[in-house]
């Protein structure tokens, strides 16, 4: 029967691909193999609770406290498991650092494998055809796009990541940064110098800080 | 804020919701032992070749087609949702949504 869709008199219709989702999850759940109350969960917690913050915690840190970093970089695993970070789908971390001789970036050629435990989702652009092919191809060009020049004489390493291994970068520590703690640390990594498409910020002076 | 070259505003993780639950429906499904993590990128990964071979896929709605496809390849071939029954099931969420009044929860009748 035609009706008038100005007033919305039934609920709006989902999308094709979100009433397919919507079926999975009723056929799933009557059969038992998933309980609701678990994806509740599981979005709650990559919506909310995980991001570019705990990552930014634990490069914080590694600046900070030379012991932690060689443990770190030695190890990641135990080292993020004391501090509750752990891959839900039991891979490896493998933290990576920036020095003066080499920059190091991520990507994941075949899908979108990321350190979700340290960076939550990844931004559309990782997960673009454009970055997972250039990345490995034309690293240099890749980084000037997100405005980063790197010295002549610094090599550029480009990490692939898999199911079983991911990455995470530690970025350099700015200069003027002496005698920061490690919340003020932590506010000068973002996501991207984490992926190592960005370099950490220098501090902000206060005249800047108050514009 | 002056410095804003290389800094982007926060994304949320999802753009939509329903990205959201499929990415939940197969972290369950693998975290209750019915694929392997390992499975799961082989699979995904040759959707997303597959799909990028006539375009490029740009990471946003492309991407989660790509993943939904994948689950409901998996689940097919597993024989937990043949095609068959999530075609069944989505038309009664369809008629569900255009039986219920604009505003009251959506239901399934049975």
């Amino acid at each position: 029967m035609p009706h008038d869709h100005s007033d919305h008199p039934h609920a709006l219709l989902p999308s094709d691909p979100a009433l397919r989702v919507k079926a999975l999850e009723t056929i799933l759940t009557r059969k038992g193999l998933i309980e609701p109350a678990a994806l509740d969960e599981i979005i709650d917690t990559y919506q909310n609770k995980i991001g570019p913050q705990n990552g930014a915690r634990v490069v914080a840190k590694a600046w900070s406290d030379p012991a932690f970093k060689a443990a770190l970089l030695a190890d990641a695993d135990p080292v993020l498991a004391d501090l509750g970070y752990y891959g839900r789908q039991g891979e490896h971390m493998v933290v990576v650092e920036n020095t003066p001789a080499q920059h190091n970036m991520v990507v994941c050629t075949l899908c979108s494998c990321y350190p979700w435990p340290l960076l939550g989702i990844p931004p559309g652009w990782y997960k673009s055809d454009a970055y997972r092919a250039r990345a490995v191809r034309e690293p240099r060009r890749v980084l000037a796009d997100f405005g980063v020049t790197l010295p002549a004489d610094t090599a550029v390493r480009v990490w692939d990541s898999t199911a079983e291994v991911r990455y995470l970068v530690l970025p350099m520590r700015p200069d003027d940064s002496e005698g920061f703690d490690e919340d003020a640390l932590a506010a000068l990594v973002s996501r991207d110098s984490m992926i190592g498409t960005a370099l950490a910020s220098p501090p902000q002076s206060s005249s800047e800080a108050s514009v | 804020m002056s410095d804003c070259i290389g800094h982007s505003a926060p994304e949320p993780a999802f753009l939509e919701p329903w990205h959201a639950q499929v990415f939940a429906l197969t972290v369950s499904l693998n975290e209750a032992g019915r694929f392997s993590w390992a499975d799961w990128v082989e699979a995904f990964s040759a959707t997303l070749r597959r799909n990028g071979l006539s375009r490029n896929l740009d990471g946003g709605a492309d991407y989660f087609n790509a993943w939904l496809q994948t689950l409901e390849a998996i689940l097919a071939a597993q024989g937990s949702a043949s095609p068959q029954e999530v075609a069944l099931v989505r038309r009664d969420w369809e008629e569900a949504y255009l039986n219920t009044p604009h505003g009251d929860p959506v239901q399934l009748a049975r």
